[in-house]
């Protein structure tokens, strides 16, 4: 028994059934991600004015990953084209690059971006002792600038001997009712009054060598850049996140597409193995459609 | 029938194995999918670039990167997923799904910044 | 308009060379027969409607008796739930997650996968012509996706601390830190079960929705233009297109909340919470309104979910029971549209008291009283299609007539909770809990059974004993009506929702609503003595029932063409569509009925 229009269209409809398949899916991921980015909005309209952070994330290496999604988007469209045109060969270099490419944009985000924030230390200070610490916040000279005041001491957080700690040690500290904390200061924080560290850089700075001793009763909230962080963190990490997931989906697919069951339908029908390709580059698109606006979001703005 | 890159693979034998459109057009399709890509690229660089520029209040700034991002999130959709002749229904069915979208953001703004005060 | 020239079905006889008979598991278990998959959804999903309902008799106790310890099961639950129910007493926490389970299970795992998933399925392909759904493997995975999450709902009553108990609508910031901290596993709690769940019981929707409304656009057969479409059919497709847009927002929800609890993030944490004494060690910042939004953005169209496919297979018996056409066909297809479109724009009158301006409220009360109408019409077409009609009571009928006066009582009670002003009075009673009962009880349940008479010999062969039947019926509809009335009037009196005591503690406001409790819960026992009818009657008519024709009530619509049961394929000829569905006592025909596939 075979269901009809599963490659040939059918005539009044003009369409096979996997494309109609496709785009419901499609809009029920557009209400998915839609769904996220209105948490992202309550959170950020929510937020004190001035609390929303800008400049935690690395934005070259976030333009390197959207230009490197942007290419993958190009090469599975002519992976397609070269089907409809059978030419095989080209579909599989097209096919392959595709792959590759998601693959590199994966592993930037999870083996680059991701731990480094996960060694990134930020404390929030409590309002009334931000006077005790304006030698690493300068908030005489942004509230003479007209800007939002500096809320947060962020760097590397260091023991006794200048090694790194983790997430796991900061809380072990806190347990065992450390008075204070040393943080190895980013630059802003080094040197806050300098207008350079006003507003965020393209290219980041890189960390200065001085330390700063915070005590840890004026800390309102601290923690490593995880997703309890803060709730730009916890958007941040969701949203980049099920979209990972997205993209593992649809390297799994395309993988699944290079497999010789794959060459085998291209043998026996090629326009059905089209049509495949055709629904899971409209997926592959929509991939791409999120991250345009979820790197500016995150990234930019 | 003869195509422009012959496969190596061996020549399909079953089905649908004749090239249902004429390679030409999409030899012409091939130079829009790159000039899209090449478009995209530039645009990335320039949401980028304007990020650095003050438009007046942060609304204003998101505005902007905003407004970029949909530009280039409609050539994608319009090129890359060929909304642009293709069955309108599709088109169609996709104008209730981005209504029901900003229902659901624009009346949650509303939630959060028009309230009853205590 | 379709053409003659492609025909949706397999042509007679037509063998492939690679079609192997399925073995057992192909078979019974991995099938993707929609006939099948429809069976396994039906029995799962009954199954889970019959445990929803018997912790609703639980809860009905402590309602009725509060602290009195359960006589006879009271002693075997003590020792399967000793912390829960100590010497057969219910402690609030064990009311609090039966409450919540109720609502879950009887919504997720009954009456969307019965109405949906079990009707839709096997009904839906038939009734248009098709040899089986566009996509049956992905057919498969929906049904064993809702499966499992229906095992993890069921799991969650045995990890420690038990199930769910945040409601059914699991509101942080109660839901992020319930089953949190010393003595619960971080992930294996009720709470977090729960929202895992309802992630694979919302997938598994979205990919039937996937299915459905791809089969409806594709694989009808020629010459069933929309118009000719079963009402059944169109009911079918709103909800599918209901589902596969509103759920995914809740999903969303799930996501951030299943971060809430497991990564100590903040989307629901608002700044400063406090709990037991101390601060919570999370950065804050959230927004327990977020929750609210994106739930009721799906849990309003769900209730469309609820009904929809219900007046569908009311409509179906309705014509086949009166002998003539739907009145007003053109117009209920119209009012379902508009219902399904309207559904996604009024979610906030479940949040009226949140602190919304007047114009955030203006905008969802106007919305919310205009969506009444295309339910008034539906309901109204079918009323006026009964006048004039040759009715035939069987078992079926009288549950598709009842339908019609139990739910307008439902709608009309919601009707006063459109506005803002007389919400206030009434939000969180058990006006609503009444209000939302006779909608789904006597409602969408009742339209259930009636598609379990109605469709049982397609099904099997035989049709189920009709004196089992009224014996399943009179009691039900007099109990319904016991449980639910009362509540309308305790609630309006001002007794909440989710006391675990019935308001016993409050007497001194409500004392003279007070004896309603025991009422009612006598009235629920009585409802649950009566299912016991209905499962005889299915079980037993497989054995003993009268042997049923292809079409034992001669019925137009094309389910009724096929063999009984259907076999793989469905079709064993070609069918082309020549009239609209409901040809019922056409002037000048042969018989009663012009089935839509007869030349």
């Amino acid at each position: 028994m075979e269901i009809p229009y599963t490659v040939k269209a059918r005539p009044d409809t003009g369409l096979w059934n996997a494309k109609i398949g496709v785009w419901l899916f499609l809009a029920s991921e557009v209400m998915l991600f839609g769904g996220l980015f209105s948490g992202y909005i309550f959170m950020r309209l929510g937020a004190e004015p001035g609390t929303w952070p800008h400049g935690l994330l690395n934005v070259p290496v976030g333009t390197l990953n959207t230009a490197i999604l942007i290419l993958s988007s190009v090469t599975v469209v002519f992976a397609w084209a070269a089907l409809k045109m059978r030419n095989f060969r080209r579909y599989q270099l097209c096919m392959g690059t595709t792959i590759f490419c998601a693959l590199l944009f994966l592993g930037i985000k999870l083996g680059y971006e991701w731990p480094v924030k996960f060694h990134h230390f930020g404390a929030d200070i409590k309002r009334e002792s931000l006077v005790k610490y304006e030698e690493y916040l300068g908030n005489e000279h942004r509230e003479k600038e007209g800007l939002t005041p500096r809320l947060t001491i962020s760097g590397y957080l260091i023991d006794e001997h200048g090694h790194t700690l983790h997430q796991a040690d900061y809380e072990r500290l806190r347990a065992e009712g450390a008075k204070e904390i040393r943080v190895k200061l980013d630059a802003a924080n080094a040197d806050p009054n300098n207008p350079k560290n006003d507003s965020p850089r393209f290219l980041p700075v890189p960390m200065s060598d001085k330390i700063a001793t915070i005590a840890t009763e004026d800390i309102q909230y601290a923690s490593m850049y995880l997703p309890r962080r803060s709730s730009y963190f916890a958007t941040y990490y969701t949203i980049t996140g099920l979209h990972g997931i997205h993209v593992i989906g649809g390297i799994i697919v395309f993988i699944y597409f290079m497999l010789p069951v794959s060459a085998r339908l291209y043998r026996k029908d090629p326009e059905h193995l089209a049509n495949r390709v055709e629904v899971a580059g409209l997926f592959w698109h929509f991939v791409d459609l999120v991250w345009i606006f979820a790197f500016p979001i995150f990234y930019l703005l | 029938m003869s195509h422009p890159q012959e496969s190596h693979v061996p020549a399909p034998s079953g089905g649908s194995h004749e090239a249902p459109h004429d390679a030409e057009h999409f030899h012409c399709h091939t130079r829009l999918y790159v000039g899209v890509g090449v478009a995209l690229l530039i645009c990335t660089g320039l949401t980028v670039g304007i990020s650095y520029i003050h438009f007046g209040s942060e609304a204003m700034n998101i505005f902007m990167g905003l407004l970029l991002a949909t530009f280039k999130a409609a050539l994608v959709a319009a090129i890359f997923m060929h909304l642009k002749g293709e069955r309108k229904d599709i088109f169609r069915f996709m104008i209730p799904t981005m209504i029901f979208l900003f229902a659901l953001i624009g009346l949650c703004i509303l939630a959060i910044k028009d309230h009853i005060h205590f | 308009m379709d053409t003659q020239s492609h025909t949706a079905q397999p042509h007679p006889g037509h063998e492939h060379d690679d079609h192997h008979e399925p073995g057992f598991w192909g078979k019974y278990i991995f099938s993707t027969d929609h006939k099948w998959i429809g069976i396994q959804y039906g029995l799962t999903g009954l199954t889970f409607l019959f445990l929803g309902f018997c912790l609703m008799m639980l809860m009905r106790w402590q309602l009725a008796y509060p602290g009195e310890p359960l006589p006879f099961l009271g002693g075997l639950l003590s020792r399967i739930f000793p912390h829960e129910m100590p010497a057969g007493v219910m402690t609030p926490d064990f009311y609090n997650s039966l409450g919540a389970m109720h609502g879950t299970i009887m919504i997720f795992l009954g009456v969307v996968p019965i109405s949906f998933g079990a009707f839709g399925n096997y009904v839906m392909p038939l009734q248009i012509g098709a040899p089986d759904m566009a996509f049956p493997k992905l057919n498969m995975a929906s049904y064993w996706v809702y499966f499992i999450g229906g095992v993890l709902m069921l799991i969650s009553f045995f990890v420690p601390g038990g199930a769910a108990k945040s409601g059914w609508t699991s509101y942080p910031p109660l839901s992020n830190i319930s089953d949190t901290g010393p003595g619960f596993h971080f992930f294996w709690n009720g709470q977090t079960l729960w929202i895992i769940s309802m992630v694979f019981l919302i997938s598994s929707s979205l990919l039937g929705s996937v299915n459905f409304i791809t089969t409806l656009v594709q694989l009808r057969a020629p010459g069933l233009t929309w118009m000719r479409l079963p009402f059944f059919c169109w009911a079918q497709m709103v909800t599918a297109y209901i589902l596969l847009l509103a759920f995914p927002p809740l999903e969303s929800a799930g996501f951030m909340q299943g971060m809430d609890r497991l990564f100590g993030t903040s989307f629901f944490n608002p700044t400063g919470l406090i709990v037991g004494g101390q601060a919570l060690d999370v950065s804050g910042g959230g927004s327990p309104l977020l929750w609210q939004h994106l739930f009721w953005f799906l849990a309003h169209p769900e209730v469309y979910v609820l009904i929809l496919p219900s007046m569908g297979i009311i409509t179906e018996i309705i014509a086949n029971n009166t002998r003539k056409p739907i009145w007003g066909y053109k117009a209920m297809v119209f009012a379902a549209l508009t219902l399904g479109f309207l559904s996604f724009l009024v979610w906030a009158h479940h949040m009226y008291l949140t602190g919304m301006s007047t114009k955030v409220s203006a905008f969802f009360q106007t919305t919310t009283v205009i969506i009444s109408i295309p339910s008034v019409i539906i309901i109204t077409a079918l009323l006026i299609s009964l006048w004039g009609g040759s009715i035939r009571f069987n078992t079926q009928m009288l549950f598709a007539i009842t339908f019609l006066p139990m739910f307008g009582i439902g709608g009309l009670t919601g009707l006063p909770l459109a506005f803002n002003a007389l919400d206030l009075h009434l939000h969180d009673t058990y006006y609503i809990i009444g209000h939302f009962h006779y909608i789904v009880a006597p409602g969408s349940i009742f339209a259930i059974f009636a598609g379990v008479y109605h469709w049982y010999p397609k099904m099997t062969g035989r049709k189920m004993s009709e004196v089992l039947g009224h014996l399943h019926f009179w009691p039900s509809l007099i109990a319904m009506n016991g449980i639910f009335f009362p509540m309308l009037i305790q609630g309006m009196a001002g007794v909440h929702r989710r006391w675990y005591d019935g308001g016993a503690t409050y007497s001194q406001i409500i004392e003279p609503v007070l004896h309603w409790n025991p009422v009612m819960s006598w009235f629920a026992w009585m409802l649950g003595a009566a299912q016991i009818f209905f499962i005889i009657n299915v079980f037993l008519s497989i054995r003993t029932g009268k042997k049923a024709s292809d079409n034992p009530w001669d019925a137009t619509t094309l389910e009724w063409s096929t063999p009984t049961p259907p076999p793989h394929g469905n079709f064993t000829r070609p069918i082309t569509v020549h009239r609209g569905p409901y040809e019922y006592s056409v002037p000048g025909a042969e018989k009663d009925f012009s089935p839509q596939a007869d030349a």
